[in-house]
């Protein structure tokens, strides 16, 4: 399972920057439907990299590291995908009820090395496969912090299950005491966060409502997960939600200094609300 | 039909003599959904969700009204947008489901009865029975009917939705 995640972080770490906190730059996804009904059905899901959401009007989404799986657990392909010049897009056959997983989810390694008395910047998409070969000889001082990033979906046909819910214990992960597919404005819902596998507490979270273009107002809601990594959010009205918790990073040091170099992680979600 | 009244009659409550029928605990709901006819450029007839409630209990399907019809069972694909339905108990539901589902039905008064069993009302206690309508290219309307059991025979509650349903009623006998 490790090795088969640095597989393709190498070609994913492009897409970690895009959700990088540095970049105002929002990524997400967009599915057709999160409630779905019957025995033969397709999700499509939109993804891209944006300020607005959900309007594709800036970068796609690369699809290199998507994956999803069926709710027995059993990988399931990603299909008809393409990639345009704003966004990418691509189907899921649902063929099992219960609640699937879309995510992309990159692995990589940051950090910096000392050669000829001059700091250098690992390059983008290290990992810890690739790293020795991508420090040159002679080089000393080596730093490295892990930085993980998962943007994911969750989708359900008939009744939502939890089956897929079991955490990898690497990055931030989203476990659900309220159902991600079972939200209704108007109520509450509590999600617990991991880092690491361990609950992630005073993790800030962020999350904004779709259809930014047609008003004044963000309607951004900032919350923070407790000390068990859960967090409580009443939905003001139906719709997406975009929902970011992001590791918090240290600022730059003297003046030109780079930032000290921290491990980070990212979540990235899209939830739908339904109304009552 | 005679034998509970004699019986009742033995035990001296002769002030109900006079109607009979109200002295056999009833035993099956009626109930009146009228579909509302609607003058729209494309119609397509509503698919109807019926459950009861009660508190703590898990919500009781009794009947849905969908294209059951279609190829490869392909009608199941909007059930989901009866949707405080489908989240109450469609979603727990295998389609179709024998003696609940059935086809779509047209404009005008639909008649449809319950037993008791049927209801699920087997407990005495406070019930509700509710009407989802969600129809293709229009919207969606949803109607509460509170019921308590044992009911008493005659008319029961009614209501009167305004876009997807019209009155809905319900009696016991």
């Amino acid at each position: 399972m490790k090795k088969r995640f640095l597989g393709f972080a190498a070609v994913a770490a492009l897409s970690v920057l895009a959700v990088s906190p540095a970049s105002a730059h929002r990524q997400w996804m967009m599915p057709s439907s999160t409630v779905l009904s019957g025995d033969d059905v397709w999700v499509t899901v939109d993804a891209a990299v944006s300020n607005d959401l959900f309007y594709f009007e800036h970068q796609p989404l690369r699809l290199d590291g998507m994956k999803a799986w069926a709710p027995d657990g059993t990988e399931v392909p990603i299909e008809n995908k393409a990639t345009g010049r704003y966004r990418s897009t691509f189907d899921v056959h649902l063929t099992q009820q219960g609640t699937y997983r879309i995510a992309s989810i990159a692995d990589a390694l940051m950090g910096s090395y000392d050669l000829n008395g001059k700091t250098e910047r690992l390059p983008r998409g290290t990992t810890a496969a690739n790293l020795a070969e991508r420090i040159p000889a002679g080089a000393t001082n080596v730093k490295t912090a892990e930085a993980n990033n998962r943007n994911e979906l969750f989708v359900t046909v008939g009744e939502p299950t939890t089956t897929l819910f079991k955490p990898t214990g690497k990055g931030i992960e989203l476990v659900p005491v309220t159902h991600p597919n079972d939200l209704v404005a108007g109520e509450a819902a509590t999600f617990q966060f991991l880092l690491d596998g361990k609950p992630a507490a005073d993790l800030p979270v962020t999350i904004i409502p779709g259809g930014i273009r047609y008003r004044d107002q963000l309607g951004q809601m900032d919350l923070k997960t407790g000390a068990d990594g859960k967090v409580e959010v009443t939905w003001p009205e139906p719709g997406l939600y975009w929902v970011n918790v992001t590791t918090p990073q240290p600022g730059g040091g003297e003046e030109g200094a780079p930032p000290p170099i921290a491990r980070r992680a990212s979540y990235v979600t899209t939830l739908e609300v339904l109304a009552p | 039909m005679s034998m509970p009244y004699r019986v009742l009659l033995s035990v001296g409550t002769g002030v109900f003599a006079a109607v009979p029928a109200a002295l056999a605990a009833p035993a099956t709901m009626d109930v009146t959904v009228t579909i509302p006819q609607l003058k729209v450029a494309e119609y397509h007839k509503p698919y109807v969700a019926i459950w009861v409630e009660k508190a703590g209990a898990p919500a009781k399907t009794v009947a849905v009204w969908y294209d059951h019809d279609m190829k490869a069972n392909e009608g199941t694909k909007w059930l989901r947008d009866v949707r405080q339905w489908w989240r109450a108990s469609g979603r727990s539901l295998k389609f179709p489901a024998n003696g609940i589902t059935g086809a779509t039905r047209a404009p005008g008064p639909q008649k449809i009865s319950f037993t008791r069993a049927q209801l699920g009302a087997t407990a005495p206690g406070d019930y509700v029975l509710v009407i989802e309508a969600a129809r293709e290219v229009g919207g969606r309307e949803l109607l509460r009917i509170p019921f308590t059991w044992p009911a008493k025979a005659g008319a029961g509650g009614r209501a009167a939705g305004k876009t997807e349903l019209g009155a809905v009623s319900v009696s016991f006998r």
